[in-house]
C-alpha cells in the first residue's frame, strides 16, 4: 500500500486542472485541448497504482483517507474504494478521455470552458465513487450536475434550454429527497459515515421512507421507467462528449447508489418492495425496447436503448430478494449482482461508443436523423466496421461485453422465476431488431441523398477512440473474469448486508 | 491434442483477420484469398489428425480447458474443447466443405468488389462453426451459435445496396434470435437443474438418473418434467438455426446472399448446427419422450410441407433452399426417433450433395450472367457438361437413388421413424414417406427444366455460354465424389458398427438402428434390395411425374394450376407465414412502439406528468402574480394590513 | 404640563398622516418622499419624548443618527427622482408600476 492520498489526487487533480484552464483561457501560451489531454493522462497515470495496489480479497474499504471536515455535525472528508468503486473510477477516467477527444475539433467556441467543465466533472465523479461520508457523497453528487448543466446548455443543440432545465429539475427533485433521508440517518447515527449507516439498525417504517427517498434519487438517475423522459431529451441536445459522460457515467451513479446506499441501508424495505422494482425494470426492458424501435433520431434511439439496458441492472440487483423468497442458493444472487455490475461497466463502453459513432457522423453531416443516411459503408468502411460491432454489442452478441451482463442477469432471474427471465430475454429479439434496423438504414442500403458520397472515413483521432472502445468491449466480452475477480469480495459483503435484517 | 484443437480454431480466425485487414485497406486481394483458404485448409488437415487420433490411436475422447471465462458464485464458466467421435467427424466435414467453398469462391467472386471482405467473412464463419462444434459447454456453444448467426447475417446482406438483401439478412438474424431466446432460457434451466454448463458434468448427472424425476412449476399448479422443459427450449433454438417450422421463414430469403454462402452456410454447415446440437444432447433427449416426440413431429412436418413448396418455386436457388428445409426436417425427425447416428449421417451426406447442388446452381447462374429463373434456362446439358453431370449426381443423392450416399441415410431415417413408438410417429412416417415423392419431383423438375428441354434464354446470353473456370468445377467434382460414394465407405461404421461410441447415447428401448441392422447386410446388398421397398417406387413415381409434366407434356402443370387455383395460391404464398409475420410481428411491433412512445412517453409521462406539473405551476403563479401590481401604495397598504393583523394576533 | 401621552398622541397623528400620505397619494413622488420624512420625524418625536421621560440621553443621540440617515435618504431619493424624471418624463406615482408581475 502506498502512503500518499491517491483518491484525493484523483479527485482534485482534474479539478485543479480545470480551474487552471479557466483562469488562463485568455492567454495565448496555453492550449486548452492539449492541457486537458495532459491532465486526463496524468489522472490515468494515477489509476495505475489504484489498480495495482488494490487488494481484491479485502472486504473493507481501501486507500482510505479521513479528515474531519465539519466537526459540529461530525462530518468527515472520508474517502475509500472497494470492488465496485474501482471499476467505475477507471471507467470515468476512460470516458473523460473520450469526451475530451470527442470535442477536439467539433467544439470551436469556448474551448477552454468546455475542457474545464469536463475536467471538473471528472474530479467530481471520482468523488462520488470514492466518498465514504454521506454529506461528501451528496455534495459531489449534486455539484456534478452543474458542469453537465453547462455542457448541455452552452454547447448543446437547438432545443438545449428545455433539455437542460428538464434534466436539472428531474434529477434535482430526486436527489433533494435523498438529502432528507441522509440527514435523518445522520441524526440517528450521530455522524455521516456511510459505513455507520449500513450497520445501524432501523425500524421498518423508517427503512421504507428512506428507501423511497433514495429510490427517487437513484431511479431518476438510472433512469427507470417512468422517470426516464429527461434522458432522451438531454442526450439529443448534448454535445457528443456530454452524451458520452451522461450515458457512460451519470446513469451508472444511480446503479452505484442502489449498491452503496439503498440495498445495505434498507435491506428489509428492499425485500418488501423488490417486486415493484422488478416490475419497473421489466417494463423498462420491454416497453422501452419497443419505443427504441420506432425512433427516427439516432441519439434518441441509443438513449432509449440505454434505458432498456439499465433495466437489466436494476433487475439484477433486486432479483436477489426474489431468489431468497424462492430459497435458492446465494450463488444465484451473486450471479445477479455481478451480472448487473458487469452490465453497468459494459453499457458504459457500448453507449459511449455508439454516441461517439453518432458524433462522428454528426460532425460530417450535421444531422442525427436516421433517414438522412444510408450506404455510409461505401465511403466510410472502417467506421462501418466499428459501428456494426458496437450495434451488435448493444444487442448483446456473445463475445462482446453487452452479452455478459444480460446473460448473467437472465440466468440469475431464471433461478427465481422462469417467466420473468423469459420476459427479460425478449430484449434479445427487440434489441437485435432496433440495432440491426439502425445499421440497415444508416450503414447499408442506398444513400438517401448526394451528401453521403462526399463523406470521409474516420481520421486517426477518431480511430483511436473507437479502437480503444472496441478493445474494451471485446476484452470484457471474452474475458469478464478480469472484471468479476475485482468485485467478488465486495459482492459477498454486499450480499451479507442485503440478507441481514436490520429491524430490532 | 489441445494444441491441435487450438490450431484448428485459430487458423481460420487468423485467416479472417488478415483477409479483413486486406478488405479494409483495399489492397492485397491475393493475400486475402490465400490466407483465408490457407487457414481453412489447415483446419481441415488438423481435423483429420484429430480424427486419426480418435480412430486409430485409441483416444476415447479429449476434453481440454481453454481458459476460464469467469467464476461467479461457485459456477465456473470455462471455454474448452470436447473432442469425441461426433465432434471430430463434424469438424472434418465442416472444414472440408468450407475449404471447397473457399476454392470455389476464388472463381465465383472474381469480379466482385467485395472479394477480400467475402473471404474474411467465410473464414470467420468457419471459425465460429468450429468453435460451436468443438465446445465442451453451453456458453461456448452459444458463442459459436450466435457467431455463425452473425456471419450469416453479414453474408446474406453481402450485397448491401440491395434492399431485399438487407431485409433478408435482418430477417434471418431476428428469426434466429427468436430461437436463441428459447435456447438461452434452456441454458438457464440447465444451470438451474444441473448447476453447471459443462457437457460432461451434465451428462453424468443425467445418466445417473436423479434428474429425471425433477419437476419445474412453470404455471401455477402445473408441474413439468425439468428435462422436458430443457429439451424443448433447446429445441426451439435448434428450430431457429435449423429452420424448422415455424421458424423456417428466414432460410428461403437467405438466398439473397452469394451462392457459395448458400452452399456453405445455408445448406451444409450452419443450418445443421441444430441437428448437431440435438445429437450432442442425446443423453438429455433420451430422457424425455415428450421432447423427442415434439422434435419428431416438427421435423416431419417441415420435411413434407417445405418439400411441397419446392415444386412451385421458379428460382433455381430457392428450389434448392426449400429442398434444404425439407432435408433438415428429415434429419430432425431422425433425431426425434432416437436414430441420432442416421440423422448425423444424413447431415454429412447432405452437406456434400447439397453443397454440390448449390455450387452447381452457382455455376449455372454465372454462366447465364446472374439469371436465376429456371424458366429462362433449358438444355444447358449441351453447354455445361461438368455442371450437368455433377448436379445429376447431387440430385440422385438428394432423392435417395439406390447406391448414392443419400439413399442410405434417408432410407434408414424413414425406417427408424417407422419403428419408433413415440406419439406422432405414424404421422411422421407418412409425412416423410410422401416427402420422398416430392423430393424426387422438385429435384427432377429442376434438372429437366434447366438441363434438358429446349433453350429459353436470350440469344445474346446463349452465344457466350461456357463452363466457368477450373476453380468452379474442381470443387464440383471434389464434392460429387463423396456425394456418390461416401456411404460405401463409412455408412456401415457410422450407422451400425457403433462408430459414435459414447458420444451419442441411445436408450436401448428406443434404438431402432440395431433392428434395421437385421435386414442390412452390406452396402451392395442394401442397394440391390431397394426395388423391393415401397420407397423406391414412390421415388420413381416422383421422377416419372417430373418427366411427364415437364418434358413429355409441358402443358400439364398449367392445367393443374388452373384446376386448383386456391391451393396454388396458398403454395405460392408459402402457407402465409411471411404475410403473418410481416403483419403481426414486424408491423405490430412498430405500431406498439409508436403507441408506447407517442402515447405512453410523450402524452402521458411527458405531457401529463412532467410538463403537466410545470404547466400547473405556471397557471398557479399566473393567479398569484395578480397581487404584484407594482404600485407602491398597494404594497404599503398590504404592509399596514399585515402589521395590524400581526398586532391583533399577538 | 405636557404629559408623555400628549406627545405620543401627536407623534401617532404625525405617523398616521404620513402613512395615509404614502397609501393614498397617487400623484407626486415628492409627496411620497416628504411623507417618509414625516414618518421619521414622528419616530424622532417618540424618541425624544421617551428620552425626556426616562432621563436617558441615548434616545436623543439616536435621533441625531436618524436625522443623518433621513438627510442622506432624502438626498438619494431626490437624486433618483431626478434620474427617474429624465427617463420617464413623469413622477406620477400611479404610473410607477414597472415591477408589476
Amino acid at each position: 500500500m502506498i502512503e500518499w492520498p491517491l483518491l484525493s489526487l484523483l479527485i482534485w487533480l482534474p479539478i485543479t486542472g480545470g480551474i487552471f484552464i479557466l483562469f488562463f483561457s485568455k492567454s495565448e501560451w496555453i492550449n486548452p485541448r492539449w492541457f486537458a489531454l495532459f491532465t486526463v493522462a496524468a489522472t490515468w497515470a494515477l489509476c495505475v497504482p489504484l489498480i495495482l495496489f488494490f487488494d481484491r480479497d479485502a472486504s473493507n474499504m481501501q486507500f482510505t483517507e479521513t479528515v474531519s471536515w465539519i466537526p459540529t455535525f461530525n462530518i468527515h472528508y472520508a474517502l475509500g474504494v472497494d470492488g465496485f468503486s474501482v471499476p467505475l473510477i477507471l471507467l470515468t477516467a476512460f470516458c473523460t478521455l473520450l469526451a475530451v477527444l470527442a470535442g477536439w475539433k467539433s467544439i470551436q467556441k469556448h474551448v477552454a470552458q468546455y475542457m474545464a467543465a469536463f475536467l471538473i466533472m471528472m474530479g467530481l465523479m471520482h468523488g462520488v465513487f470514492a466518498a465514504r461520508d454521506a454529506i461528501l457523497f451528496y455534495m459531489f453528487w449534486e455539484s456534478m450536475l452543474v458542469p453537465m448543466f453547462l455542457i448541455i446548455g452552452i454547447w448543446g443543440g437547438d432545443n438545449r434550454v428545455y433539455a437542460t432545465i428538464k434534466f436539472f429539475l428531474y434529477t434535482f427533485l430526486g436527489s433533494i429527497l435523498m438529502l432528507v433521508a441522509l440527514i435523518y440517518l445522520g441524526i440517528q447515527a450521530g455522524g455521516f459515515s456511510i459505513e455507520d449507516f449500513q450497520k445501524m439498525p432501523l425500524g421498518l417504517t423508517a427503512q421504507l421512507f428512506i428507501f423511497i427517498a433514495f429510490f427517487m434519487a437513484f431511479a431518476v438517475k438510472v433512469p427507470m421507467w417512468p422517470v426516464h423522459t429527461w434522458l432522451p431529451d438531454a442526450h439529443v441536445e448534448a454535445p457528443t462528449g456530454g452524451s458520452v459522460i451522461l450515458a457512460a457515467i451519470m446513469l451508472k451513479m444511480g446503479a452505484y447508489g442502489f449498491l452503496r446506499l439503498s440495498l445495505p441501508i434498507a435491506p428489509d424495505a428492499s425485500l418488501l418492495l423488490n417486486k415493484w422494482i422488478i416490475a419497473l425494470s421489466l417494463i423498462a426492458i420491454v416497453y422501452i425496447g419497443f419505443v427504441s424501435l420506432v425512433q427516427r433520431d439516432m441519439k434518441k434511439l441509443i438513449a432509449y436503448s440505454s434505458i432498456a439496458h439499465m433495466g437489466f441492472v436494476t433487475l439484477g440487483l433486486f432479483v436477489g430478494y426474489l431468489l431468497i423468497a424462492e430459497q435458492r442458493s446465494v450463488e444465484s444472487m451473486q450471479l445477479g449482482i455481478e451480472g448487473a455490475f458487469v452490465q453497468v461497466i459494459s453499457h458504459g463502453f457500448i453507449s459511449a461508443a455508439l454516441f461517439l459513432c453518432v458524433g462522428v457522423l454528426y460532425d460530417r453531416m450535421h444531422s442525427r436523423l436516421i433517414g438522412d443516411y444510408g450506404a455510409v459503408v461505401d465511403r466510410m468502411p472502417i467506421f462501418a466496421v466499428f459501428f456494426v460491432l458496437f450495434a451488435l454489442a448493444n444487442s448483446g452478441l456473445p463475445g462482446t461485453s453487452g452479452f455478459v451482463g444480460e446473460f448473467m442477469v437472465i440466468l440469475s432471474t431464471l433461478q427465481a422465476n422462469f417467466w420473468i427471465a423469459a420476459l427479460a430475454a425478449i430484449t434479445l429479439i427487440v434489441g437485435a431488431a432496433y440495432n440491426l434496423w439502425l445499421v440497415k438504414r444508416v450503414i447499408f442500403g442506398q444513400a438517401s441523398h448526394g451528401g453521403i458520397s462526399s463523406l470521409e472515413d474516420i481520421d486517426f483521432r477518431e480511430c483511436v477512440m473507437l479502437l480503444l472502445l472496441a478493445g474494451a468491449v471485446l476484452f470484457v466480452g471474452l474475458y469478464p473474469a478480469a472484471l468479476l475477480n475485482l468485485m467478488h469480495t465486495s459482492v459477498d459483503s454486499l450480499l451479507q448486508q442485503m440478507m441481514q435484517s436490520k429491524i430490532g | 491434442m489441445q494444441t491441435v484443437c487450438i490450431g484448428i480454431i485459430l487458423a481460420p480466425l487468423l485467416g479472417a483477420g488478415i483477409a479483413g485487414l486486406c478488405a479494409l485497406l483495399e489492397q492485397g486481394k491475393k493475400i486475402a484469398a490465400l490466407s483465408a483458404i490457407g487457414g481453412v485448409a489447415l483446419s481441415f488437415f488438423l481435423s483429420l489428425i484429430l480424427l486419426k487420433n480418435l480412430l486409430w490411436d485409441g483416444v476415447e475422447l479429449h476434453e481440454g480447458e481453454l481458459y476460464t471465462w469467469g467464476i461467479v458464485g461457485g459456477i465456473q464458466f470455462q471455454f474448452g474443447f470436447l473432442i469425441d467421435r461426433l465432434s471430430a467427424a463434424m469438424m472434418v466435414v465442416v472444414s472440408f466443405v468450407s475449404w471447397m467453398v473457399h476454392v470455389y469462391t476464388l472463381g465465383y467472386m472474381k469480379e466482385d468488389p467485395g472479394y477480400s471482405r467475402f473471404f474474411s467473412y467465410t473464414a470467420l464463419f468457419t471459425f465460429f462453426m468450429l468453435l460451436l462444434v468443438s465446445a465442451n459447454n453451453f456458453l461456448q456453444l452459444f458463442l459459436g451459435w450466435e457467431g455463425v448467426g452473425l456471419v450469416s447475417y453479414l453474408l446474406i446482406g453481402f450485397w448491401y445496396h440491395r434492399e431485399s438483401a438487407n431485409v433478408a439478412s435482418m430477417k434471418a438474424f431476428l428469426v434466429n434470435r427468436v430461437g436463441d431466446l428459447g435456447f438461452l432460457l434452456g441454458i438457464g434451466v440447465i444451470l438451474l437443474v444441473f448447476g453447471t454448463l459443462n457437457y460432461q458434468e451434465i451428462f453424468e448427472q443425467a445418466t445417473r438418473g436423479d434428474i429425471a424425476g425433477q419437476a419445474l412449476q412453470l404455471f401455477q399448479g402445473h408441474h413439468w418434467q425439468a428435462i422436458t422443459v430443457i429439451c424443448i427450449l433447446l429445441f426451439i433454438g435448434a428450430m431457429g438455426k435449423s429452420a424448422q417450422i415455424p421458424l423456417h421463414v428466414w432460410l428461403p430469403d437467405s438466398m439473397e446472399g452469394p451462392t457459395p454462402i448458400s452452399a456453405l452456410i445455408h445448406a451444409a454447415t450452419m443450418v445443421t448446427a441444430g441437428v448437431f446440437m440435438v445429437a450432442r444432447m442425446s443423453p438429455l433427449y433420451e430422457l424425455s419422450p415428450v421432447a423427442s416426440s415434439v422434435v419428431l413431429v416438427v421435423g416431419a412436418t417441415t420435411a413434407l410441407f417445405m418439400g411441397i413448396l419446392g415444386v412451385v418455386q421458379q428460382d433455381i436457388k430457392r428450389i434448392i433452399a426449400y429442398s434444404t428445409l425439407s432435408q433438415l426436417g428429415y434429419m430432425m425427425a431422425s433425431q426425434g426417433a432416437s436414430a441420432y447416428a442416421a440423422g448425423i449421417f444424413h447431415l454429412f451426406t447432405h452437406a456434400f450433395f447439397k453443397a454440390l447442388l448449390f455450387l452447381g446452381a452457382g455455376s449455372v447462374i454465372i454462366a447465364l450472367h446472374h439469371e436465376q429463373n429456371i424458366w429462362k434456362m433449358g438444355n444447358l446439358k449441351r453447354y455445361l457438361p461438368i455442371t450437368y453431370w455433377t448436379m445429376l449426381v447431387g440430385g440422385l443423392a438428394l432423392i435417395g437413388f439406390p447406391g448414392f450416399s443419400g439413399f442410405y441415410s434417408k432410407e434408414i431415417i424413414i425406417d427408424a421413424v417407422r419403428l419408433s413408438s413415440l406419439p406422432g410417429a405414424s404421422y411422421a412416417y407418412w409425412a416423410l414417406f410422401i416427402g420422398v415423392f416430392f423430393t424426387a419431383l422438385y429435384t427432377f423438375r429442376l434438372i429437366f427444366v434447366v438441363f434438358h428441354t429446349h433453350e429459353r434464354m436470350d440469344a445474346s446470353v446463349r452465344a457466350h455460354l461456357t463452363e466457368p473456370g477450373a476453380s468452379v468445377w474442381i470443387p464440383l467434382i471434389m464434392l460429387a465424389i463423396p456425394s456418390l460414394c461416401i456411404a460405401w465407405f463409412v455408412g456401415d461404421a457410422l450407422l451400425f458398427d457403433g462408430y459414435f461410441k459414447n458420444s451419442i447415447v441411445v436408450d436401448p428401448l428406443h434404438d431402432a438402428l440395431p433392428r434395421i441392422a437385421h435386414h442390412y447386410h452390406s452396402v451392395m446388398h442394401f442397394a440391390l434390395q431397394a426395388p423391393m421397398t415401397p420407397l423406391f417406387w414412390v421415388m420413381t413415381l416422383g421422377i416419372f411425374t417430373a418427366w411427364f409434366c415437364y418434358v413429355k407434356r409441358p402443358e400439364i402443370p398449367g392445367l393443374i394450376i388452373r384446376r386448383v387455383e386456391g391451393l396454388h395460391r396458398v403454395l405460392l404464398s408459402k402457407y402465409g407465414f411471411d404475410a403473418f409475420n410481416q403483419i403481426v410481428f414486424a408491423a405490430g411491433g412498430r405500431r406498439l412502439g409508436h403507441v408506447l412512445w407517442q402515447g405512453g412517453d410523450q402524452k402521458i409521462i411527458d405531457g401529463f406528468f412532467v410538463n403537466g406539473s410545470a404547466k400547473s405551476i405556471q397557471i398557479l403563479s399566473g393567479v398569484v402574480r395578480q397581487l404584484q401590481s407594482g404600485f407602491l401604495y398597494h404594497y404599503a397598504l398590504a404592509m399596514l394590513v399585515g402589521l395590524l393583523v400581526f398586532l391583533l394576533w399577538m | 404640563m405636557i404629559t408623555l401621552s400628549n406627545v405620543l398622541v401627536v407623534s401617532t397623528l404625525l405617523f398616521g398622516i404620513s402613512l395615509a400620505g404614502i397609501i393614498l397619494n397617487r400623484k407626486n413622488l415628492i409627496v411620497l418622499l416628504m411623507c417618509l420624512e414625516l414618518m421619521l420625524l414622528a419616530i424622532n418625536t417618540n424618541f425624544i419624548a421617551f428620552a425626556h421621560h426616562y432621563a436617558d440621553l441615548a434616545g436623543q443621540v439616536i435621533v441625531f443618527f436618524v436625522l443623518t440617515v433621513a438627510a442622506a435618504e432624502s438626498a438619494i431619493g431626490l437624486a433618483l427622482l431626478v434620474v427617474f424624471f429624465r427617463a420617464r418624463q413623469t413622477i406620477r406615482v400611479d404610473q410607477l408600476n414597472s415591477l408589476k408581475g
